[in-house]
């Protein structure tokens, strides 16, 4: 499992975002995760080797590299990115749970060929009812995680610059000693790079749930003015929660109907207990 | 997500290019990116390594690499790659949102709506008019902005393409002024002037594409002009057949009215 695995995983969450989603995940694979990967990682490689204290102290250099970089940018990235890209396998899962549903239903309505099954699979599923809070939620998610990454970065390294030189005291440096760190330019630019694409997705982000919040509300607004008149695309009238629940009613009344009209006609059959508490 | 990936997402955007389009993404791969994956990356992969100074002064050598090289070549030329390739992804999200609306009028079984089945949507090729035009032709213009913005930032960074053997630094610690010795200086230079060449028929490429479109749009213009009854064009055979359906029931109605009156 390695970024090409996630990209798979996450390629599939695509089709159900919303464009401003789409446009958020493009970001993220091609201007975090690729220059994560073909540029930042040879830039940090050699950050322990490279990494020079002004002694000849034993063990003067490890401890100074670990008092000053507890845990290297690139681990902490790797995992922002990773924090950040799941919440979107939430909205996957329900997806797939009301997708799941939907081949339910067609299987009760006898429907079950593998036209429509297909077609249940392939088709895009409105983002409405449950499906837009696990949505909304997924994407305030993906906020406090980028904002939270970002608070630790500025924590753990103030002002995002990397510093050529540091001075460190720890244990068993003798005195203060100056210790010179490798490629500091190169670093700061790419720090300052992966900020500030950091801050488009959170841009992005928001962008998406004032949408997502606006729709709602225009939907809502539609709602009351006109009250549905059971038309609309197939499978988005078709699959609402209370079209589905009208369904499964209705086949349930069926099913019942069927078998009080079955023991009135065999009434020997109540007698191995009344299963029929209606009749 | 590597460069790999980055081949797969724009090969698809190929299938929608025009001829010139499809050469310039051809060189991006062949002469670039992969010149810069298994040549480039290991000349400059020693670079801080063996980047020597005479002196026995620690930090000294880190500083005056820091000085000389504030970003290596390997990493200006792998976000110059990035940000040129990706213009073509606004022409590969336009695409997919006409496909979408296409298949949207295909599964609402709209008459207006030519297309067999979905395969054959999905299939299509799109011809660069219209609102594609214009996303077609921004994303030539960036592509252009950003390679003249990176040959400029490599020309400002390095005084030029020419990678010397000896530099001469006095950024502290070093004591007074220190030697320090750049390996592999010249197939540093050579690769340097190799992917600079490239560069530039890149650009030359796209320029020949802009003017390429921009001639076909003003042919396309005239032609219309001097002929407006004929719509070449394919977003106005829906309304052409509209119109001609519209005709013909009109007609049928007309001979219906005459018949009833004679």
């Amino acid at each position: 499992m390695n970024w090409a695995g996630l990209y798979t995983v996450l390629s599939g969450v695509n089709r159900h975002s919303t464009s401003i989603g789409r446009i958020w995940l493009s970001v993220i694979f091609i201007f975090r995760i690729m220059v994560l990967v073909v540029a930042a990682e040879s830039v940090w490689g050699d950050e322990k080797s490279a990494f020079t204290c002004n002694t000849q102290q034993p063990g003067c250099n490890s401890v100074c590299y670990d008092h000053f970089f507890p845990i290297s940018h690139i681990r902490l990235w790797a995992l922002q990115l990773i924090l950040v890209t799941t919440p979107a396998l939430l909205v996957a899962m329900h997806v797939a749970y009301q997708q799941h549903q939907e081949k339910k239903l067609l299987v009760l309505t006898g429907h079950a060929d593998p036209k429509h099954m297909e077609e249940v699979k392939k088709h895009k599923m409105r983002i409405s009812g449950s499906l837009w809070w696990t949505y909304v939620c997924s994407v305030v998610f993906r906020l406090l995680f980028e904002a939270v990454f970002m608070y630790i970065f500025y924590m753990l390294y103030p002002g995002y610059q990397m510093v050529r030189l540091v001075k460190c005291e720890a244990y068993p440096c003798p005195n203060t000693v100056d210790c010179f760190i490798s490629r500091p330019t190169e670093k700061t630019i790419f720090t300052v790079f992966m900020l500030v694409t950091s801050s488009i997705c959170i841009v992005l982000n928001m962008a998406e749930l004032v949408y997502l919040v606006v729709r709602a509300c225009a939907r809502r607004g539609q709602h009351n003015s006109n009250p549905p008149s059971g038309k609309g695309s197939f499978y988005g009238h078709k699959l609402s929660s209370e079209y589905k629940q009208n369904e499964i009613n209705q086949l349930l009344t069926e099913q019942d109907s069927s078998l009080k009209d079955m023991l009135r006609r065999n009434p020997g059959l109540q007698e191995k207990g009344d299963r029929c508490s209606a009749c | 997500m590597d460069w790999g990936a980055l081949h797969t997402i724009l090969g698809g955007v190929n299938k929608h290019s025009t001829s010139i389009g499809k050469i310039w993404l051809t060189v991006l791969f062949i002469f670039r990116i992969m010149i810069l994956v298994v040549a480039a990356e290991r000349v400059w992969g020693d670079e801080q390594d063996d980047f020597v100074c005479n002196t026995l002064q620690p930090g000294c050598k880190n500083v005056c690499y820091d000085h000389f090289f504030p970003i290596s070549h390997i990493r200006l030329w792998a976000l110059q790659l990035i940000f040129v390739s990706t213009p073509a992804l606004l022409v590969a999200m336009h695409v997919a949102y006409r496909r979408h609306e296409k298949k949207r009028q295909f599964r609402k079984g709209d008459q207006k709506c030519e297309y067999k089945d979905i395969e054959e949507i999905r299939r299509q090729r799109f011809r660069i008019e219209g609102s594609l035009w214009w996303t077609y032709t921004s994303s030539i213009f960036f592509r252009l902005v950003f390679e003249a913005v990176f040959m400029y930032a490599f020309y400002f960074m390095y005084d030029g393409f020419r990678m010397p053997r000896l530099m001469k630094c006095n950024a502290w610690p070093c004591p007074n002024t220190v030697d320090c010795f750049v390996s592999r200086p010249t197939e540093k230079t050579v690769f340097t002037i190799f992917m600079i060449a490239v560069s530039s028929i890149c650009i030359l490429l796209n320029v020949a594409e802009l003017c390429y479109l921009l001639t076909k749009f003003f042919l396309r213009r005239s032609k219309k002009a001097v002929n407006p009854k004929h719509q070449p064009n394919h977003e106005n055979k829906e309304e052409t057949k509209q119109n001609e359906m519209n005709e013909l029931i009109s007609d049928s109605c007309q001979n219906t009215v005459i018949g009833f009156s004679s």
